[in-house]
């Protein structure tokens, strides 16, 4: 049997998006939270902590983006133009946030631009890409190898409720970052809030979860049909078992348990969308195989692939290890 | 029909705007970066405090510069999709592994390094630091030599077929790379971001020799500067002239808008130094021209025989008159910078590189001549290959998605406000940070902590001040 290039490639892509969306999940939850901490210590602080990796979390994004029109050129050709203005929004609130990472230590006068920029372009970053996903969840019409829909077609309460969602995710990821990089003050009241967007993340998910399943037949086959039911036990299962590491995180002082945990709740609900989506690139009708491009495309690729993302990984741990420890208040480079 | 090529109008605005915009950065970032690598190297190596102050220096305005290319290069990868949904699905087989690759072997590498590079001294030591520092630089050059296969793979296809699908697929990988334009618009790429980054160094270094401050630092990075000028302008006009011929036999329309030849010339083509290029009448006005030099130049014969744009069909010609001027635009700068490392010879011969006021002023008007001529070239070389985006296979107006013009119109629209907003922003801070650089020099990064309270003067800054010359450097 031939090795199946497009499987490797799709489970590669997840791993990329899974990877963004962890990394800078918890960069953006710190912008989410900036307008908790009016201090302007804090947010030094804060900005600090992801200063020196928000960039090489960031590539992950586009290692999703150019992955996917390297390997599934039709799948990119069809999601792009269908979520055209979230993608949009998404890219201007990118611009915002990272562009305040340098400026907002270059003037003072400007500073609570930068601030909300920061905070602003983390929030609708989160938000749109919230939306995207719901409305790739919720799938997308396709016609003669081009989308078939219209251009508010993303719009809608399920997207809404998933673009909340993410920002409240990111939002625990971030707090949870802060338990573990800050001291002090900022620390307890990081604590504070990642107990509150616990709750609310473990309810976003429930509902989203809840909700999934009656958009289209499929899903509910699988998450209620046998043998994919399996599945659709233990996931709830193991959720419940981060939520619970999560509040004993918070509650005992195990500073890098939170984050942990709410790393773990992100990877469960990849994984529920995973198992709901499976085979399929853009559902309902192109899967994998449909997407994938020629096999001459997929091996080219899958050999450097298969070198480099180690070695990225390598130099990824290094990066962080090299910054390890509590932040210090005093430490940047500006 | 009208409203499909309305959206098409759209979106090559949009593209052109955000690349434009986008090419700034890196022709800045990759000069810029081999620039620290070598400052880090000559410290390194000469244990001389001059290089680190001028490192750190310009790794602050690096550091602004390369943010603002991070944020407008990832709307880029993601625009390809979002505007140019049919051209993805098309080339996307060839030339999005090239993009993986660019993104697995540059990015991430740049990336990872550069929080180090600007974070780290103090954390990693002086040669890990350096290794960061080179990892950068490395990174931004692989980037250029991935996305410039990409582009020249646009421009003169090789190694590919077509499916049933009309995708295009690759059948020689090493035909797709090195495909006939790719090494003259590498290097011609490179060294037009050293050339960038040189008059951009020069121009901050003589306005401080002008103002007399930090004589020292201004000397040094005056006097490196002019020597990238002197030797690679020169150079880089023949790479030019190299890069035109080949482009000459691959995509013949370009140079024959170039050159402002809608007519044929069987016996030696005059090159025509100024005019107004008349497409409708297809004749230049006012032509200024020196007969049989253009044949000469391209031919290297002064009788030989020119085809003009009336050998190809009228609807396959590109836009004559911006391709006409922005490689007059390109040409007249590059021999202006010639001009520049020519004089500052002169000036070292006589001894007078330091004090040549004159020198020093030209010097600061040709500051931003880089990045006008950089994109006086892209403008040449992507207008120049329409009306295809796929030359000679697939057509600019058959790559566009299937989106609404309203759609495109609003982006463009956002992005034209965000990106002056932004970037207007952002220049305005690299300004101030390269007027700075005398009054509050930045602190050595091995000396510990630092303020954390912006540029500003202030108590930290002037805690500082005091151990930033003397002091030794090694913190290990």
């Amino acid at each position: 049997m031939a090795i199946d290039l497009p499987f490797i490639w799709a489970a590669i892509i997840a791993f990329a998006v899974l990877a963004y969306v962890i990394l800078d999940g918890f960069d953006l939850g710190i912008g989410i939270l900036f307008p908790f901490f009016p201090e302007k210590r804090d947010r030094d602080v804060m900005m600090n902590s992801v200063a020196p990796v928000w960039d090489g979390n960031e590539t992950w994004l586009v290692l999703g983006g150019g992955g996917l029109l390297a390997v599934f050129p039709l799948a990119y050709s069809i999601i792009l133009p269908a979520l055209y203005a979230p993608i949009i929004a998404m890219l201007l609130g990118l611009i915002f946030r990272g562009v305040a990472f340098e400026y907002r230590w270059r003037t003072k006068r400007g500073e609570f631009l930068w601030n909300w920029a920061f905070a602003g372009g983390s929030a609708l970053a989160a938000f749109s890409q919230g939306i995207a996903l719901g409305a790739l969840v919720q799938g997308i019409p396709v016609v003669n190898r081009a989308y078939a829909g219209s251009w508010w077609d993303w719009l809608t309460p399920f997207s809404i409720a998933t673009g909340f969602a993410i920002l409240i995710g990111y939002a625990l990821l971030g707090s949870t970052w802060l338990i573990m990089k800050t001291t002090g003050a900022l620390a307890e009241k990081a604590r504070k809030i990642a107990l509150r967007t616990c709750f609310a993340t473990i309810a976003a998910m429930g509902i989203v979860s809840l909700w999934t399943p009656f958009l289209k037949p499929q899903y509910l086959e699988r998450w209620f049909g046998w043998p994919t039911a399996i599945f659709s036990v233990i996931v709830p299962i193991l959720v419940l078992g981060c939520f619970v590491l999560l509040l004993t995180g918070i509650r005992s002082k195990r500073d890098a348990q939170p984050f942990l945990a709410a790393l773990g709740l992100f990877v469960l609900g990849y994984a529920g969308i995973g198992i709901s989506f499976y085979p399929f690139m853009v559902p309902p009708s192109v899967t994998i195989w449909d997407a994938a491009a020629p096999d001459s495309s997929l091996s080219f690729l899958l050999v450097g692939a298969l070198v480099l993302v180690p070695i990225i990984l390598i130099y990824t741990v290094y990066a962080y290890w090299v910054f390890r420890g509590k932040v210090d208040p005093e430490e940047g480079y500006h | 029909m009208f409203e499909s090529f309305d959206a098409t109008l759209l979106a090559r605005i949009q593209f052109a705007f955000t690349v434009s915009f986008h090419i700034i950065f890196p022709a800045f970032s990759i000069g810029l970066a081999s620039y620290l690598a070598v400052l880090e190297a000559l410290w390194l190596w000469k244990k001389d405090q001059v290089y680190m102050d001028l490192f750190n220096f310009w790794k602050t305005i690096f550091a602004v510069a390369f943010g603002m290319g991070v944020v407008s290069g990832i709307v880029m990868s993601y625009q390809f999709g979002t505007n140019w949904s049919v051209f993805s699905d098309k080339a996307g087989p060839v030339i999005g592994p090239l993009m993986g690759y660019e993104v697995l072997t540059a990015f991430f590498l740049e990336a990872g390094f550069l929080g180090v590079m600007l974070f780290g001294l103090h954390r990693v030591g002086p040669r890990l630091h350096f290794l960061a520092t080179f990892m950068v630089a490395f990174g931004t050059l692989i980037s250029a030599t991935w996305i410039l296969a990409v582009n020249s793979w646009m421009q003169t296809p090789a190694g590919f077929g077509m499916n049933e699908a009309g995708q295009f697929i690759p059948l020689d990988w090493w035909k797709v790379i090195f495909n006939p334009s790719f090494p003259y618009r590498l290097i011609h790429m490179v060294l037009a971001a050293y050339l960038t980054t040189a008059f951009v160094v020069g121009a901050v270094g003589a306005w401080h020799l002008l103002e007399n401050t930090a004589p020292r630092r201004s000397r040094t990075m005056f006097s490196m500067a002019m020597w990238m000028a002197t030797i690679v302008a020169p150079i880089q006009i023949l790479a030019g002239d190299a890069h035109g011929l080949n482009t000459l036999e691959h995509q013949p329309a370009k140079v024959m808008a170039m050159e402002g030849h809608y007519q044929s010339h069987p016996d030696g083509a005059p090159l025509i130094l100024f005019g107004l290029p008349n497409s409708a009448e297809k004749r230049v006005d006012y032509a200024i021209e020196i007969p049989k030099l253009s044949s000469l130049i391209l031919k290297h014969d002064l009788n030989a025989p020119l085809a003009g744009l009336d050998t190809i069909p009228d609807n396959l010609h590109p836009p004559v008159a911006v391709i006409f001027w922005s490689f007059r635009v390109m040409v007249g700068l590059g021999f202006a910078m010639l001009g520049i490392g020519l004089w500052s010879l002169w000036c070292r011969y006589r001894g007078t590189l330091d004090s040549s006021d004159w020198l020093h002023r030209a010097a600061v008007l040709m500051g931003p001549a880089g990045f006008v001529a950089v994109l006086a070239g892209w403008i040449t070389t992507e207008v120049g290959r329409q009306p295809y985006t796929v030359y000679g296979q697939l057509l600019t107006a058959q790559s566009v998605s299937p989106i609404a013009a309203p759609a495109v119109a609003a982006s463009l629209i956002a992005f034209i406000i965000v990106y002056f907003l932004v970037f207007g922003a952002g220049t305005f801070y690299i300004l101030r940070l390269m007027k700075r650089l005398p009054r509050d020099p930045m602190p050595d990064l091995d000396e510990g902590p630092i303020r954390t309270s912006g540029i500003m003067p202030g108590p930290a800054a002037g805690a500082h001040a005091g151990h930033t010359h003397g002091s030794t450097h090694h913190g290990h």
